[in-house]
């Protein structure tokens, strides 16, 4: 009897708190367009997220939160890089906040479960946040799920070719043990075994801390070069503890390894650095003006306020899809009647320039066709930066194979790293 | 008492099954759904799995962080063998085949669990389950094989039951919530029966359940495989309701979820899993709406902080002690019986 009146009023106190801290929403004619911002503010890529928002947050100043007549709200969640956070996020959004389209997630396995949940929505749409797994849109898309973003693998276009032409023949590749690296491997492979290149694998899981053992037999084997397809908290234990064992073979980086958010973390890893190779949607030097202006309005508007030197690859990745997002809403004049229909094949349609200048246009599936860059850390001015000395313009998803064929390679994975001569 | 106790237990589960119904009444309609399937069936899938350690820990005396895992080896034994799962690994099975198997798997693992740890105790209990549990979210998370590593199985999206689709809210809720009850009252009526009244000999002087002749062994191992059926309950409606199940879902976070829950909600009563798991899930929920977005985990860190000092019998226990106040104020006959729930946990109530 205790126990039963306890659990009833337990459940009924439960409810009151939170419902007491409900904000419910006005649905007016000309209500609000609510867009929900999910990133990662905790786990392995917080700092990355917190870049995404800070990059969001910025656009959407500049435009007064205000398109096509209508008021934007921005509502923000956090994950921790897991899937069924994402999702549960995701849900709280579109179910609780109402929102209209969601703006995220910034890692692969939720990219792929929110791509899921986005088939079950009628009249929403998630566009990617900086997501980066390739089958979030090559295999079994959802009609509701855009991404102005390119993926993991399309970002190492160009690298596994211009690494063979250094006359590196055997590499060494760590990289972290999901969708994301195994994409990125995926692209590097690709290239440099088709030229005869040969390739050594090594694997961890995401938020390994200790690498000493992958470190002490890469640098006993013959490979040339190593290629370090890992990010956030793991890139940096890598880099630390393989500049602490005095590691010195050329290293190529993955697009989430060459960044901001590494370069400005403290520590020994910087030394190392210099001179890394790498692939990717962005660098800090483009010789670009729409780049150099986004990157002025960055310092002007974070220099004191805990931003990075240079925007970070999610804070463009997200920008580049709000830049999506707000040319189907311009398009459309703000209008998202009809289960969203217009302002989707408006944003199917849409052509947009991404910060760094690229062009982006998208493909059937509403996946991202756009540039990348070929980069390299220098030293310029006493820090270190990431410079763009070449740049591949209109890379598909399928790295320009018929998409028959590429399909024919199977989904990148572990097993299947796309290491085919 | 006992009928009156009856009574109670009939009208908090009607309210509950009518709350998709009274909702919409003071709630705008997506929020209704929201609450109903996100809030409340989310809670009720949690705490079901929170339960099997409740179970284990008040009748048992046994704290096993193992539950989450044994929950995640049915939902993921559910997305090996279900068809329609991405990427397909077996596949190829309906939900009538597939959701037994995954309740079978998941009492083998639970009795596998109790088998390795049935000689340890206490904090050794604690550790040897623990380190089970590390050991297959591992393994689960970097063989690809079997279980698609990091980014796990999706698109488990559920069965139709008699022409309604599982991913509607209301169907949903009202699984969860039958689910929920059957297995509450299962456990009541369990630690009434013979085998129930040996466990909680068991837990209060196993030496002496000994000397009577019982194996003590051999009772614990079945009420961790009891405990496992339950999880895999919860394992299988958690998968279903998250549309897929990855690594993440049974890592070091969930299973200590699970165990805030528990300690949370109070471990006097199965019914404080329960309970846990509704505060744990409104808070885990709006901690960012009511806090700093990026310092939200620091007001669920206190929430739970207050409530344990506070009452070391959890939220259950709270009620107890009001209601025991209460009672003294008004000089209540009732007042001197005190909590159950607390004369449980000093192990003072003896079986008859």
């Amino acid at each position: 009897m205790t126990i039963m009146i306890t659990r009833r009023a337990a459940l009924l106190g439960g409810a009151g708190l939170a419902a007491g801290s409900l904000a419910l929403p006005a649905i007016a004619q000309n209500a609000p367009i609510r867009i929900g911002g999910l990133t990662t503010l905790e786990g392995p890529f917080a700092t990355g997220g917190q870049d995404a928002f800070r990059c969001v947050q910025m656009e959407l100043e500049r435009i007064n939160h205000t398109i096509g007549g209508r008021r934007i709200e921005f509502i923000r969640e956090s994950s921790n890089a897991q899937a069924d956070v994402a999702l549960a996020r995701a849900r709280k959004l579109i179910e609780q906040d109402n929102v209209d389209i969601i703006l995220g997630p910034l890692s692969g396995a939720e990219g792929i479960a929110l791509r899921d949940y986005s088939r079950t929505l009628t009249g929403k749409t998630i566009v990617n946040g900086s997501s980066g797994a390739s089958d979030t849109t090559l295999r079994n898309p959802s009609p509701n799920f855009f991404r102005f973003s390119t993926d993991g693998t399309q970002w190492m276009a160009g690298l596994g070719r211009h690494i063979h032409g250094m006359g590196i023949r055997d590499v060494a590749i760590t990289a972290g043990d999901y969708a994301f690296p195994y994409a990125q491997v995926f692209g590097f492979n690709l290239e440099f075994c088709r030229l005869g290149g040969r390739v050594t694998q090594y694997w961890a899981p995401l938020g390994t801390t200790d690498f000493t053992s992958q470190i002490a037999q890469i640098n006993r084997s013959n490979a040339g070069a190593i290629v370090i397809v890992h990010g956030g908290t793991d890139g940096l234990a890598f880099m630390t503890q393989y500049a602490q064992a005095g590691g010195s073979k050329p290293l190529v980086g993955g697009s989430i390894m060459a960044d901001q958010t590494m370069l400005s973390a403290r520590g020994p890893h910087r030394r190392v650095m210099m001179g890394m190779l790498s692939g990717g949607p962005i660098a800090d030097i483009i010789d670009d003006p729409t780049w150099n202006d986004f990157v002025a309005r960055y310092r002007r508007r974070w220099a004191n306020e805990g931003g990075f030197a240079s925007p970070s690859i999610h804070g463009v990745n997200y920008v580049t899809n709000l830049y999506g997002i707000l040319a189907g809403l311009r398009a459309t004049n703000g209008d998202l009647s009809g289960n969203q229909a217009a302002f989707q094949r408006a944003m199917a349609a849409a052509e947009v320039t991404a910060p760094t200048g690229a062009a982006v246009k998208l493909d059937h599936n509403r996946q991202a066709i756009s540039d990348i860059f070929l980069n390299r850390i220098e030293e310029r001015g006493g820090s270190a930066v990431v410079v763009a000395f070449d740049r591949a313009r209109a890379v598909n998803q399928t790295l320009g194979m018929p998409e028959a064929q590429f399909l024919g390679l199977g989904s990148p994975s572990r097993d299947n790293a796309g290491c085919v001569a | 008492m006992h009928s009156r106790a009856i009574l109670a237990t009939l009208v908090v589960l009607a309210l509950l099954l009518a709350l998709p119904w009274l909702l919409p009444q003071f709630l705008p309609a997506n929020q209704a759904q929201f609450w109903t399937a996100n809030i409340l069936g989310r809670a009720i899938v949690f705490g079901i799995i929170a339960m099997s350690l409740t179970f284990l820990a008040t009748y048992g005396g046994f704290i096993s962080l193992a539950q989450m895992m044994v929950a995640g080896v049915a939902g993921y034994t559910l997305a090996i063998f279900v068809d329609g799962a991405l990427p397909r690994i077996v596949g190829g099975w309906g939900y009538a085949a597939a959701i037994p198997l995954s309740l079978v798997a998941a009492t083998v693992m639970g009795l596998v669990v109790g088998a390795i740890s049935v000689r340890t105790r206490d904090i050794y209990l604690l550790m040897i389950t623990l380190a089970l549990a590390m050991g297959v979210f591992r393994f689960i998370e970097t063989n690809i094989a079997w279980f698609n590593g990091y980014e796990g199985i999706r698109n488990v999206v559920g069965p139709t039951l008699f022409g309604l689709d599982f991913r509607n809210a209301f169907v949903f809720y009202h699984v969860a919530l039958g689910t929920a009850a059957a297995l509450f009252l299962g456990i009541l009526y369990l630690v009434k029966t013979p085998f129930g009244l040996v466990l909680q000999g068991i837990r209060d002087n196993p030496r002496r359940v000994a000397a009577l002749g019982y194996s003590v062994g051999l009772h614990r191992i079945a009420a961790f495989g009891v405990a496992g059926f339950i999880a895999g309950c919860g394992g299988v409606l958690s998968t279903i309701y998250n549309i897929g199940i990855s690594p993440g879902s049974i890592g070091l976070g969930a299973t200590v979820n699970i165990l805030i829950m528990s300690v949370v909600g109070g471990l006097g009563h199965p019914a404080g899993a329960f309970i846990g798991s509704l505060i744990f899930t409104v808070f885990d929920t709006f901690a960012a709406t009511i806090y700093d977005r990026d310092r939200f985990n620091t007001l669920i860190g206190l929430v739970f902080l207050v409530i344990v000092l506070v009452s070391p019998d959890g939220a259950i226990g709270i009620g107890a002690k009001l209601r025991r106040l209460l009672g003294a104020g008004r000089n209540h006959p009732r007042g001197a019986e005190g909590s159950r729930a607390s004369q449980q946990q000093a192990g003072e109530e003896t079986t008859p």
